[in-house]
């Protein structure tokens, strides 16, 4: 059940409330997996793609040296190394990192029914950059 | 604080510290030597010391008013052995669980406003993706240079910077009536409820080209400068613009955080150590903000920064090495 203020009125508008919902639900969710996934990375459950010891010679050299080292590829490559110890963390990385474009799409219906031309424009950017941002093509390196 | 989420915390601290001791345990016979790791201890010790490190950062920055990414990037990369790009990808997941865990009690309350966030949102997150890229592609003596110079200017910022509780906007702009950004909220202090609306929104949504950028060049997060612009420029009260400022970092850092995910710069080695230890360091400091002074954590805050800035700095320019 969603807060309310403190005289008991509410303050908080429909869209708010509906992105507030989703956002509770999926930043509960990611933290959970993330620290299932963690311990189970700890304690040896499935073995990792980088050791442990290799990882602690690596965690001080730039990240192209790292993922060179590693034999590992940029981008989504990492879904199909799942079930190793450290990608696995990733599943909860990832639902926190991804919630936010989940409460966009949630919001969306309500400035369209409401015929908030601007804001459904606006949320639509936002979820054109966030995937953007998400899809892995926006490459750099040193 | 709700009692569910101090457990969920106290069971995720529980599990950590198990599972990092079963770790230790593990390896106790096979310390792994200075030569391999450029440094002597083995391999659990650094994300067990940063989960008691960020555990601390995490008190300090919820007594000191500040993000835990503001602290966190430039302590952990000035004092751990990670490379500045992995700190930085821990940094933007620590400022984003952070906010992301504030932001539905933020919305539901009337706190935070969507509307007044989208906007900046949109922008902000936009340019934190070119920060993050630009991070990413620039040698890490420039960034630490640059994070160096940000973090003392942060110093100066906290030094100078007024707040004002309710800043008078006699009329709102013609781009904040016509995006609606504008609000109603229950003032416990005051008790009272409290209008509020906005004006300079241009001039808003220029600034937080900026504050994207370095959002996502440094993995600070942002708050420190959000919260002036949004107080001080557009005129939003400062309930309002801290509330706000903390639900737009879920946003915002969420692009740039993709960013270096993508880039491999995000290890859960570092990353889920830290973000844990912030989170159950921020629940411990909410309960210590009653008897905390404020003025002292402040100038501890500000301590800390001014010796993390500096040592960024001249880490950069080889100087402290």
């Amino acid at each position: 059940m969603a807060d309310i203020s403190a005289n008991g009125k509410q303050y908080a508008s429909e869209e708010q409330l509906a992105y507030a919902a989703v956002l509770d639900w999926g930043m509960k969710l990611g933290f959970v997996v993330l620290v299932v996934t963690f311990v189970l990375y700890l304690v040896g459950f499935a073995a990792p793609q980088v050791s442990h010891e290799q990882l602690a010679q690596l965690w001080s050299k730039p990240v192209g040296e790292y993922l060179k080292a590693t034999h590992t590829h940029t981008g989504w490559t990492w879904v199909a190394m799942i079930g190793k110890g450290d990608y696995m963390n990733f599943v909860g990385i990832v639902l926190l990192s991804g919630v936010t474009v989940l409460c966009y799409l949630r919001i969306l219906p309500i400035f369209i029914v409401a015929r908030d031309r601007v804001f459904t424009a606006i949320a639509v950017l936002e979820v054109l950059v966030l995937v953007l941002a998400a899809s892995g093509i926006l490459a750099t390196g040193h | 604080m709700s009692r569910r989420l101090v457990m969920l915390a106290a069971v995720a601290c529980g599990l950590v510290g198990l599972a990092l001791s079963g770790a230790a345990w593990a390896e106790s016979t096979a310390v792994v030597k200075l030569a391999e790791t450029g440094s002597a201890m083995p391999w659990w010790a650094w994300p067990a010391i940063l989960f008691v490190v960020t555990f601390f950062l995490g008190i300090v920055a919820v007594l000191g008013g500040v993000g835990g990414g503001v602290l966190f990037v430039p302590i952990v990369g000035g004092f751990f052995p990670f490379h500045l790009d992995f700190v930085r990808g821990a940094g933007l997941m620590v400022a984003l669980a952070g906010a992301l865990a504030a932001g539905p009690g933020l919305l539901n309350t009337g706190m935070a406003s969507l509307r007044l966030a989208m906007p900046l949102a949109l922008i902000a997150s936009a340019s934190a993706i070119v920060g993050a890229m630009v991070g990413l592609a620039l040698p890490a003596q420039v960034v630490q240079i640059a994070l160096g110079t940000t973090i003392l200017g942060i110093v100066l910022l906290m030094f100078l910077a007024k707040k004002s509780e309710y800043p008078i906007v006699d009329q709102a702009c013609p781009l904040s009536s016509a995006l609606r950004m504008n609000g109603v909220y229950f003032d416990v202090a005051a008790n009272r409820e409290v209008d509020w609306k906005v004006h300079r929104t241009v001039k808003g949504l220029v600034l937080f080209v900026g504050i994207g950028i370095m959002a996502g060049m440094f993995g600070l997060g942002a708050g420190w400068a959000n919260v002036p612009v949004l107080n001080l420029l557009m005129g939003a009260p400062l309930k309002v613009s801290v509330a706000t400022s903390k639900f737009m970092l879920s946003i915002v850092d969420t692009s740039a955080a993709w960013v270096y995910l993508n880039q491999g710069a995000v290890l859960a080695m570092i990353t889920v150590p830290s973000l844990i230890g912030i989170m159950l360091g921020s629940l411990v400091g909410v309960r210590l903000l009653k008897v905390a002074s404020a003025s002292m954590v402040r100038k501890v805050v500000i301590g800390m920064l001014l010796l993390a800035g500096s040592r960024a700095l001249l880490k950069g320019l080889g100087i402290w090495n």
